[in-house]
């Protein structure tokens, strides 16, 4: 029995030796960059290693405002990311519940398709949408360009389908005798019933939409118009340009989304893992 | 489950009305554009015109080669240290399970942009936090920039560091669903962890490996950001450039919209292929 749970402590003794240094190189970079954004910038090119935070974060934010209207990119970011997850998951829920719950005509098809669509690149859609959206729509540097092409999401809808048709039918079904219209039981009986999944799918969307590059690189880059993404993503390979500046922004980016996901781990792993998993 | 056509569809239409005008059109449209001179307005019929460019392209072959390097190398070694991630997570023996958690989830956080300025410091030649480190230790200090081998290299480690926690959370999801009876009947008979990973986790985890393989691949063979970023707009001279990156500059750069839409069908053309393969490969046994 003792050799037993002796050889149990050193299994797991090994496994943390083998997985501590392991999440300190994971969790380096993250770190650099706090370091990074609190050094003036001749301290980032200086010849020692320096590996502790100092004072200069608020110069190098100063720096980053001055070479790019920071502040108002990062609210641009953030009104685009809220109304996107709330439009993407009123969509997604919508039309998850109506592959969950209703037998109807062409439902294998359009089940067929939102799966085919995983595995089609994005690059294929994103010139035609380009012009379409700048040439035929003119709605280069808008808002509406960052939010509505980015709706379709495949993985929501499954997600939201899963959640919705592990429900039990008599639940609706008591609804229906009483006469309540099919919309009125999705608001009120379904979506309430699937907030915690409702929540992950949200943490997941607003991640995305806060953190897409490509697309707003392209649709936005106008001055005034662009995300905070996009705004740092323009400083980065400029020579004369703040580096201490540009990792304040980085900080300013990564670090809500940080406190977010300690907060909210379990919806976050939660909406990451069900798309994949069932 | 009822039968409710009229239903049904009013849940489905906005969805699928944004499905029809950002994706089933520009899907036909950008087949049709990859047949078309876009160089000159009015944009003209030329069906050789941007493919029998592509095919004689030593650029295109290049951003082919880099895409399917990194392809070959970096997805293989990132699924891999993703599966170590989530056994090593899973096992009992584990403590402060959170702290190891959130240190390898937390790069699933970072946007691109954020975590390419920051690699682009670390691996600076001169000032970098890598080549002093190197340095202190002995080893020569690396030109993670000039060099394609190690811009390369740069590349795949920026690109595993930022999905591996994320591949890790669907293999764990897929590890916990599988019955812990399973494991106690196989450690009543003796049979070791390791032959239980071997023998029950990997068949058991089949199907999300291969999804998080497909994943991966869709995402590596549009790789963007990290060439067009932390080397500069896929350096040293196109070292590192990638078919994402060829789009970008061929159809935003150079404004030439049909030969950019060959090269995304062409993506598209071998993300499918391969898709099909992995699922051939993988298929359950009849």
């Amino acid at each position: 029995m003792s050799s037993r749970s002796s050889a149990r402590l050193g299994r797991s003794i090994a496994l943390h030796l083998f997985l501590t240094p392991l999440a300190l190189i994971w969790l380096f970079p993250l770190w650099m960059m706090v370091v990074f954004s609190t050094m003036p910038d001749n301290g980032i090119f200086s010849p020692g290693i320096e590996l502790l935070p100092h004072g200069n974060f608020i110069d190098n934010f100063n720096n980053l405002q001055r070479d790019t209207n920071f502040v108002g990119a990062i609210g641009i970011s953030v009104s685009v990311a809220v109304t996107y997850t709330f439009l993407s998951v009123l969509l997604t829920s919508m039309a998850g519940w109506a592959l969950a719950r209703y037998q109807f005509f062409g439902k294998g098809v359009v089940v067929a398709i939102i799966l085919g669509t995983i595995t089609l690149p994005y690059a294929v859609v994103l010139i035609p949408q380009f012009i379409m959206v700048a040439r035929d729509f003119k709605l280069a540097n808008t808002w509406v360009a960052l939010i509505v092409p980015p709706l379709f999401n495949s993985l929501g809808v499954l997600f939201m389908r899963q959640s919705f048709s592990m429900m039990p039918d008599d639940l609706f079904d008591a609804a229906r005798v009483e006469g309540v219209k099919e919309w009125r039981i999705f608001l009120f009986v379904a979506l309430p019933l699937a907030r915690p999944m409702l929540a992950a799918l949200a943490i997941i969307l607003f991640l995305a939409s806060w953190n897409n590059y490509l697309w707003p690189l392209l649709i936005n880059s106008q001055p005034g118009s662009m995300t905070a993404p996009v705004a740092l993503g323009t400083l980065i390979g400029l020579t004369k340009v703040s580096w201490g500046g540009i990792m304040a922004g980085a900080v300013m980016l990564t670090v809500p989304m940080l406190v977010v996901f300690v907060l909210l781990q379990r919806h976050f792993i939660a909406g990451i893992a069900a798309g994949a998993v069932k | 489950m009822r039968n409710r056509n009229a239903t049904a569809y009013r849940f489905l239409t906005p969805y699928l009305l944004i499905f029809a005008i950002f994706w089933v059109w520009p899907i036909i449209s950008s087949f049709m554009i990859s047949f078309q001179a876009t160089r000159t307005v009015p944009w003209r019929f030329a069906p050789g015109f941007n493919w029998g460019r592509l095919i004689g392209d030593p650029a295109f072959f290049n951003a082919l080669k880099n895409t399917l390097l990194i392809l070959v190398i970096q997805v293989p070694v990132m699924i891999s240290l993703a599966l170590v991630m989530a056994v090593l997570l899973n096992s009992p023996l584990l403590k402060a399970r959170g702290l190891y958690r959130f240190a390898f989830f937390a790069p699933v956080v970072v946007g691109e942009v954020a975590y390419s300025a920051v690699f682009r410091l670390m691996f600076n030649l001169d000032f970098g936090i890598i080549n002093k480190l190197l340095n202190s230790v002995g080893l020569p200090k690396i030109d993670w920039f000039s060099n394609v081998t190690p811009a390369m290299a740069l590349i795949m480690i920026a690109v595993t560091w930022r999905w591996a926690g994320y591949n890790a959370i669907i293999l764990l999801a897929g590890m916990q669903s599988i019955p812990e009876d399973v494991y106690e009947a196989a450690t009543l008979d003796r049979v070791s962890k390791l032959k239980q990973f071997f023998y029950i986790t990997l068949p058991l985890l089949k199907p999300v490996i291969v999804f998080c393989l497909v994943l991966s691949i869709i995402g590596t063979m549009q790789l963007f950001t990290e060439p067009f970023l932390i080397t500069e707009r896929g350096g040293p001279g196109g070292g590192t450039e990638t078919l994402g990156l060829l789009l970008y500059r061929q159809g935003f750069r150079s404004l030439n919209f049909g030969y950019a839409s060959a090269v995304a069908y062409t993506m598209a053309g071998l993300a499918i292929a391969i898709t099909l393969a992995q699922l051939w490969l993988t298929r359950e046994p009849k």
